[in-house]
């Protein structure tokens, strides 16, 4: 399941939801990303993450279906957060629910790289010389291509463009 | 034609959306670029360095030589930085 949202949202109650009536889950794996209050040397005073609605649910829609046909999943969560946010806010929440903890760690690992360089938001920080937005980092994509090497397959769409 | 711009490229055109009429001989993305840097300075500001730009036709990534059409949403965006 996909939701995009401005409101903050309960770890634990998502979490039980994802495994809730399903007692052949074994593992359930979860990541949190939160704002930093500093980006560099800047302080960082907010945050506001903007995104492409339609397009946004598309991808995620998109990169949890991939995670499904990889891995046996009994079920996935992304839960991704726009507007205005202060450091220490939480941003987005992945899960992956499996029979056994192997597919969870991998799918929630997947999930969140791949997250990161295909859905469509854009962080903007406030700092002490005015709003800058955040560049894209290498280390990202590469986190990203990863899950490509040989021996995974994974679909690969056109996800740059020049 | 419905096209989108995103973050700083949306700052730099002074718009989120705008709608035009696709003039014929149009095909690619990359024509539209350069067409659109022929209208107006801030476009030619804002498409300065490609390589920065990221381009959704319908809502799907695409390359610069992927095709578009009249009826087609297009968007314009910097490398994405969620999670």
């Amino acid at each position: 399941m996909i939701r995009v949202q401005a409101e903050d949202f309960d770890i634990g109650v998502e979490l039980k939801k994802l495994t809730a009536g399903d007692a052949s889950i074994g593992g359930l794996c979860s990541f949190v990303g939160l704002v930093r209050d500093m980006a560099g040397s800047d302080e960082i005073s907010a945050m506001t993450l903007e995104h492409y609605p339609g397009m946004t649910e598309k991808a995620l829609t998109d990169i949890e279906a991939q995670a499904q046909e990889r891995w046996p999943l009994n079920g996935t969560l992304i839960v991704h957060r726009y507007g205005r946010l202060q450091p220490g806010d939480q941003i987005v929440l992945v899960a992956a629910a499996s029979a056994h903890r192997e597919a969870a760690f991998e799918a929630c690992h997947f999930l969140i790289d791949w997250l990161k360089t295909k859905a469509p938001f854009w962080k903007l920080e406030d700092t002490p010389d005015g709003g800058q937005w955040v560049d894209a980092r290498d280390t990202d994509a590469a986190a990203t291509d990863r899950w490509l090497q040989p021996g995974i397959s994974v679909p690969t769409d056109a996800d740059s463009a020049e | 034609m419905k096209i989108m711009y995103f973050a700083w490229v949306r700052e730099m055109t002074g718009k989120p959306e705008e709608n035009i009429e696709l003039p014929e001989g149009l095909a690619t993305v990359h024509q539209l670029v350069a067409w659109l840097k022929l209208q107006d300075d801030v476009y030619q500001r804002a498409f300065a360095d490609e390589s920065m730009i990221r381009v959704a036709v319908n809502q799907e990534y695409v390359s610069g030589d992927g095709p578009i059409s009249n009826d087609d949403e297009v968007a314009f965006f910097p490398p994405v930085t969620g999670g």
